[in-house]
């Protein structure tokens, strides 16, 4: 099916009333849950994951989409006002942003985050829907030898390239792998690290481990660090911009998009460097008479470009998810669940068997698109009073969902057991700066790459040389192999020759 | 200005992260010990991989471990340098909110237990009108066991409220 015809066929089926109403309960829940500080679209999906059971495919992913690209707006507002970024993607936004709203210009900084995460929005958009196909015949031709050196790709770019920290990377992701691991092997039948617990036999599940670390163990690292106090929350003023705004914002939203699809679409996504990259390029593009703002007084440039670059990754990273199967994110990861709990699995054949469902799928992106944008800026009031809930109330709210969600799951007590557990120990990967993400990743893709590896050595007859005598899967090794040790020769060697 | 004592603590707490992925590293290279060889013929049985996956989080674990030993690394954490003290009194309470609604939920319910939770964690958080966060906290509780079997479908299990609803 060729791209036009399919997006006539996406737009048909996502046009429904009921298929619109699934979009805008998708918006407004993931700005609304977005705006919250600390919690974000990997954990809203995550809890709403029960919507599988009761509605059909189609609506459940219209309604994550929205979620999705929801959430990312939601967090745009929090940064700015409240200077407290709610994913690594909004650091960069904060950064200039609640400058601009420190001196009464949070205005146009929300509109130039909102109407940049639009542009953002619908070149990454187009890009999947235009991109997705070419990569699905490409994927095509890829054994599962070829997936597997992928996935090991993903698992170093994910956790060694991104980040403080090779090795926290690193141990971030064996954790998620070794969760992976739990339960009965799909293969000869034998349960695997289950220490005798019966409960344990179907595995972690992932609601429960992404729901430990991003809700359970942040609400507990900021109680081990609370101090009595209020948060100062800036006023949102008028929301307006300037004929001098948005000459200024304009560029930096087409490059800041342009900029964040391809670094999603790699299996490398993330989107610190993209909203990193665009921040300083913007700080080196800008008009001599502006380049003062940037850091003092906030710069709008710093706000429209990062946030572009932030939303465009964003949308791009679905691309290897609906494509390769690969999840680069921790969303990715838990949609890429969601459809497992359907029994489809995303991967290059999903464009084929489930077509009407991807193209509704991508349809639904434009559609959340635009509603964002309407829906956004008249309100960012009702917005910014969401972030006037007191963090008490806040955070035994967010650990009551934390709990029904989990306990919804097989009504066990060892499954609140885990929850706080590894909650504790997600608080301790906080105060040591281990990051998060590529524990789902890991528990996501490591059970797939381990099946992949057997069906590869199966083919092969046992012989481990298959992962390098094949040219496209010596190649894929050879990259993930500069991505790990590329960065410290280079600095080895550019310590002795300083 | 932190105290001088903090940042002498530092690599010693680095060197119980490094120390714990060993750990973890350890118990899974045992888990994969355990695994009885499969009677069933495969190329790659279910041995190798978790057996990879303890190895590499031990050999991760001491590079850690070495790296804290040498002067760690959270002390140039620009968060923790910028910390307040640990406040034990939050996390205490916090705590007693987690054990409650793991002692409580099968014998009174999500509602009940959800609620007591709700009260501690508020308090945990600085909140000083416990009345006012049981009826808020009830409310709450109730919204989301509401919405989640109703709406979701999902069973949340019997408890003293629930049977009345």
């Amino acid at each position: 099916m060729d791209v036009i015809s399919g997006l006539a066929l996406g737009f048909g089926n996502a046009l429904t009333p009921i298929n619109l109403g699934w979009a805008l309960l998708g918006c407004f829940l993931g700005t609304a849950i977005g705006v919250l500080p600390g919690i974000g679209p990997a954990l809203t999906i995550a809890l709403l994951l029960p919507v599988t059971f009761k509605v059909e495919a189609t609506g459940a992913f219209i309604l994550f989409c929205g979620i999705f690209y929801g959430a990312m707006y939601g967090g745009s507002t929090t940064s700015i006002l409240l200077n407290t970024p709610g994913e690594s993607g909004s650091i960069i936004t904060a950064l200039e942003g609640a400058k601009m709203a420190r001196h009464g210009r949070a205005g146009p900084a929300l509109v130039t985050a909102a109407i940049g995460s639009f542009v953002a929005g619908t070149v990454g958009t187009l890009g999947i829907s235009f991109v997705g196909p070419v990569v699905v015949d490409l994927a095509l031709k890829l054994g599962p030898a070829e997936y597997f050196s992928l996935m090991v790709l993903c698992f170093v770019t994910v956790s060694a390239v991104l980040g403080g920290s090779a090795l926290r990377g690193l141990a971030s992701l064996g954790f998620g792998l070794m969760l992976g691991l739990v339960g009965i092997d799909l293969q000869t039948g034998q349960p695997r690290l289950t220490f005798g617990v019966p409960e344990l036999l179907d595995g972690v599940n992932v609601v429960l481990v992404a729901v430990a670390l991003f809700a359970v163990g942040e609400t507990m690292y900021l109680a081990w660090r609370h101090v009595e106090g209020k948060q100062e929350i800036r006023p949102v003023g008028r929301l307006w911009m300037s004929g001098s705004d948005w000459r200024r914002s304009i560029g930096p939203w087409l490059r800041g998009s342009f900029l964040g699809f391809p670094f999603g679409v790699l299996p490398a996504g993330g989107t610190e460097m993209p909203t990193m990259l665009s921040y300083y390029a913007e700080r080196k593009l800008v008009r001599p008479e502006h380049r003062d703002e940037f850091g003092t007084t906030g710069a709008i440039e710093g706000v429209a470009g990062p946030e572009a670059a932030n939303n465009a990754a964003a949308a791009g990273i679905l691309v290897p998810m609906l494509t390769l199967g690969l999840p680069t994110s921790a969303t990715a990861a838990i949609m890429l669940s969601a459809f497992q709990s359907y029994g489809i699995q995303p991967g290059p054949l999903l464009f084929t068997e489930q077509a009407p469902l991807v193209w509704t799928l991508i349809a639904s992106l434009y559609i959340a698109n635009v509603m964002l944008v309407v829906l956004n800026l008249p309100l960012v009031g009702l917005w910014a009073r969401i972030l006037k809930i007191p963090t008490p109330q806040l955070y035994a709210g967010i650990l009551v969902f934390a709990t029904i969600g989990t306990y919804g799951i097989s009504n066990s007590v060892i499954d609140l057991v885990l929850l706080y557990g590894i909650g504790i120990v997600a608080m301790f990967m906080r105060r040591f700066d281990f990051p998060t993400a590529p524990v789902v990743i890991g528990m996501i893709l490591g059970p797939m790459a381990e099946q992949a590896l057997r069906q590869a050595l199966t083919i092969s007859q046992g012989d481990w040389s298959t992962f390098v005598t094949r040219p496209i899967s010596l190649g894929i090794l050879l990259v993930a192999a500069l991505a790990l040790l590329g960065p410290r020769l280079w600095g080895a060697w550019r310590g002795r020759a300083a | 200005m932190t105290p001088p004592s903090r940042t002498e603590g530092t690599p010693r707490a680095d060197l119980g992260a490094g120390l714990f992925v060993v750990l973890l590293g350890l118990v899974t290279l045992y888990a994969a010990w355990a695994i009885p060889e499969s009677p069933l013929y495969a190329q790659v049985g279910a041995k190798p991989i978790p057996t990879l996956v303890g190895a590499i989080l031990v050999i991760l674990g001491l590079a850690l471990s070495a790296t804290a030993l040498r002067g760690g690394w959270s002390g140039g954490l620009e968060e923790e340098m910028a910390a307040p003290p640990v406040n034990w009194r939050a996390l205490a309470l916090l705590g007693a909110g987690l054990l409650v609604q793991i002692a409580l939920i099968d014998a009174l319910g999500f509602v009940v237990a959800a609620t007591i939770q709700y009260v501690l964690v508020c308090a945990a958080f600085g909140s000083r009108r416990p009345l006012r966060d049981l009826a808020i906290g009830a409310a709450v509780t109730l919204g989301a066991y509401l919405a989640f079997s109703r709406l979701l479908g999902v069973n949340i299990g019997a408890g003293v409220l629930e049977g009345i609803l």
